[in-house]
């Protein structure tokens, strides 16, 4: 029994609602929302070095052992995208603290964030199928409540297509899983794999393992993104960024998780087919994000690239490509976060988000204008910055599956992520300056701050890469092993 | 008795089909409605319709109904009562701040 | 606008209270038969909402002041609460436990947590479905 692992979960839960009833004191309700994630990432980082003394740790709620009960699952993988969860998610706040607005901070702003967060993590950390579907519901209803906060038009109405979408897939989601219990008679995600292993992944459990990758597909942009563009450009900034930064990742994890642990017989259907769709997403992805003239377009676009991008990993299915994606998954979620907010900063310093109306900046806003282009490099993945491991490992993935298609596509579409942020490089920071020094915004430093700490994040990072090496190799061996976690959840220590 | 619930969840997602693809808010917004509870009939009888007594609660039973799909249903019941009832207060909210309940209308719709 | 609604007002003095009264039957039904929590909070807030459309919204507070949005979170409290109370006995989170009492007029009684988790799932219930009623119809 080890009940830290479900503090990840309960902690943002318990705050968001204690939250509901300080609506008035908006100071106790900022510090108090701040000291939830921290207090989750402390207990993650505690949890991920119990994962690497003891193994897989797992938490059978009320005692019910598996597969009867439901069970919460801690390996090295889940635990890690908590703790980048938790890190991106408190700079974030930090920065809604100065952006978001009395408006939105009385209308239960960080009450909803923090549900956000919870049903985040207890999506990573769920081992049983239904739970995956309800902690999704947590995180999508919250993230449906903050996408439509402070109710400007366009929000609303980009809203109801994020809202619709999401009820389609979770109609999928639903579908499947009533589908796979009828098939198998299980949901618990051990059982399961032990199960599908033991009848072989027939035509029809194939078919099955079709249905959860369009949902999570859907979930994750992954060449379903057609919502995606829409609905994360429409909300402030703060929100945007956590949509950017945690929302797509769901969806992936989900997806390496499913087809490494239960559907991973037939690789030839499923993992090819998820490698044409992701090189599709890469394409589409690119097309958008040198297409668009609008800095949040350009930036959402760029999230897409990235989902291609990760699940070329689980495409090639090599131990290397997987720890290529799970380093290019932490980077990401640091960097994207990063890339929204200093996309927000400058349309609220210009009051445009048309690059073409924007010129000069570096001359009013030095910081800014460097942060940026040291987020173009990290994304582009130059060294020493937190992109480039994770995209030397799923190369080198790539090129020992021999997908060579894929792997080309892949750094394309790093060129075209290049190109598009260096575009608005040119236009918005170089140039003539048209914006005078009496003229100018004032930059706060509590804008900045958030954002130079996660500067220093990718960098961290990409120096720093061997620090998290041990966890990621761990993760990685354990998704490419799927009797590990079986061991664990089936027989292991409670 | 199962295939003719199989049947009805059949029926059940044309109509939902039907009404999703309209233009009207309300009418999608029932369509979502409608496409969930054909799923929560689907996941009944995937757990198979047999009839037991209930678990654990009379020993002497000689067969036991599987709760297990039951309790995915109330859940997802549960759900699904909250998102139809959120896109209900998010269509109407919609309605009154833009006169529109036209999801053509409402294509590409900006601020200005 | 004005309307004739006499029957209806009269109706529902006695209608209410046979629907908050069947509620709560759902609700201490659900321990070992078809009913529980959300149930029973789904009839709970019908009958208010039935107050909300025969009275206008005003009166309804006055006599019920209550910001149903709290009651959502003490009911969520409540539920997450007897989750996180197991943690603090030492057993795994969502361990629920009963026992058998001895109490003055019930006499043997069987008390069990699930109930105070199902007492959430209610509050929870009546709390957000009136606060979804009252938010489409304050506008009107």
């Amino acid at each position: 029994m080890n009940n830290i692992v479900v503090l990840p979960m309960v902690i943002p839960l318990l705050a968001g609602v204690i939250l509901i009833f300080l609506r008035s004191f908006v100071k106790v309700q900022r510090v108090l929302s701040l000291l939830a994630v921290i207090a989750t990432g402390v207990v993650s980082i505690s949890i991920l070095n119990a994962i690497q003394s003891e193994g897989i740790l797992r938490l059978d709620f009320g005692g019910w052992l598996p597969p009867y009960g439901i069970l919460f699952v801690a390996d090295s993988f889940s635990v890690l995208l908590v703790l980048t969860t938790a890190i991106v998610s408190t700079i974030i706040l930090l920065y809604a603290f100065s952006t978001i607005g009395a408006t939105r901070e009385n209308m239960y702003f960080y009450s909803f964030v923090l549900f956000l967060i919870g049903g985040v993590n207890g999506s990573f950390l769920t081992g049983d199928l239904f739970n995956l579907f309800v902690c999704f519901e947590v995180m999508l209803l919250a993230s449906y409540v903050l996408i439509t906060l402070g109710g400007r038009k366009v929000q609303l109405v980009e809203s109801i297509k994020y809202v619709v979408i999401n009820v389609l897939s979770s109609w999928f989601f639903l579908l499947g899983i009533a589908y796979l219990y009828g098939s198998v008679g299980t949901l618990n995600m051990a059982h399961l794999s032990e199960r599908i292993a033991e009848v072989g992944q027939g035509p029809l459990l194939t078919t099955i393992s079709l249905i959860f990758l369009i949902v999570f597909s859907l979930k994750s942009g992954l060449l379903l993104y057609f919502w995606l563009p829409g609905s994360y450009s429409a909300p402030p900034t703060a929100i945007a960024a956590l949509f950017g930064a945690l929302l797509t990742k769901v969806g992936i994890y989900a997806m390496f998780r499913t087809f490494t642990l239960i559907f991973y017989h037939e690789p030839s259907i499923t993992h090819t087919l998820i490698g044409v769709m992701a090189a599709l997403t890469m394409i589409g992805g690119s097309i958008g994000a040198i297409a668009y003239k609008d800095v949040r377009q350009i930036v959402t676009y760029n999230v897409v690239i990235t989902i291609g991008f990760i699940l070329v990993g689980l495409a090639v299915s090599t131990e290397v490509a997987i720890m290529g994606s799970i380093y290019y998954l932490v980077h990401d979620m640091i960097i994207k976060a990063l890339l929204f907010l200093l996309a927000g900063t400058m349309i609220y310093l210009t009051g445009t988000s048309r690059i073409e109306e924007m010129s000069g900046l570096i001359r009013n806003y030095p910081a800014l204008g460097w942060l940026f282009f040291l987020t173009t490099l990290s994304l582009a993945g130059i060294p020493p910055l937190s992109g480039f491991i994770g995209k030397l490992y799923v190369g080198q993935g790539a090129v020992e599956a021999g997908s060579y298609t894929l792997l080309a596509i892949a750094f394309l579409s790093s060129m075209f992520v290049l190109y598009s942020l260096l575009q608005i490089f040119m236009n918005a920071f170089w140039g003539e300056t048209i914006i005078s020094e009496d003229e100018e915004t004032p930059l706060q430093n509590r804008l900045l701050l958030p954002c130079v700490v996660l500067g220093i994040g990718t960098i961290a990072l990409g120096i720093g890469a061997e620090s998290i090496a041990a966890y990621v190799s761990d993760a990685a061996t354990t998704l490419m092993n799927p009797q590990i976690y079986i061991d664990a959840v089936m027989n292991g220590n409670r | 008795m199962e295939t003719l619930i199989t049947i009805l969840v059949g029926i059940l997602v044309t109509v939902a089909v039907y009404l999703l693809l309209s233009r009207s808010l309300i009418r999608i917004i029932v369509g979502s409605a409608v496409l969930s509870h054909a799923v929560h009939l689907l996941l009944m009888v995937m757990g198979g319709l047999k009839k037991g007594s209930a678990p654990l609660l009379d020993e002497n039973a000689t067969s036991y109904t599987d709760p297990l799909p039951q309790a995915l249903i109330l859940t997802a019941i549960v759900i699904s009562f909250a998102v139809t009832a959120f896109l209900l207060v998010l269509g109407y909210r919609t309605y009154k701040e833009t006169g529109l309940d036209d999801s053509k209308e409402l294509r590409g719709f900006t601020d200005e | 606008m004005k309307t004739n609604d006499v029957i209806l007002r009269t109706v529902t003095k006695a209608v209410v209270f046979i629907i908050l009264t069947f509620g709560v039957e759902l609700f201490f039904a659900g321990h070992n038969s078809p009913g529980g929590g959300f149930i029973g909070g789904l009839v709970l807030s019908s009958a208010l909402v039935l107050l909300f459309l025969v009275h206008d919204i005003e009166t309804v507070q006055q006599g019920i002041p209550v910001d149903f949005k709290k009651v959502a979170a003490v009911g969520v409290i409540f539920a997450v609460g007897t989750g996180v109370g197991a943690v603090l006995f030492g057993a795994a989170f969502l361990t629920q436990t009963f026992g058998v009492f001895h109490l003055p007029v019930f006499g043997d009684t069987e008390l069990a947590t699930v109930v105070l988790f199902e007492v959430g799932v209610a509050l929870t219930v009546v709390g957000t479905v009136v606060t979804i009623i009252l938010s489409i119809s304050e506008d009107v």
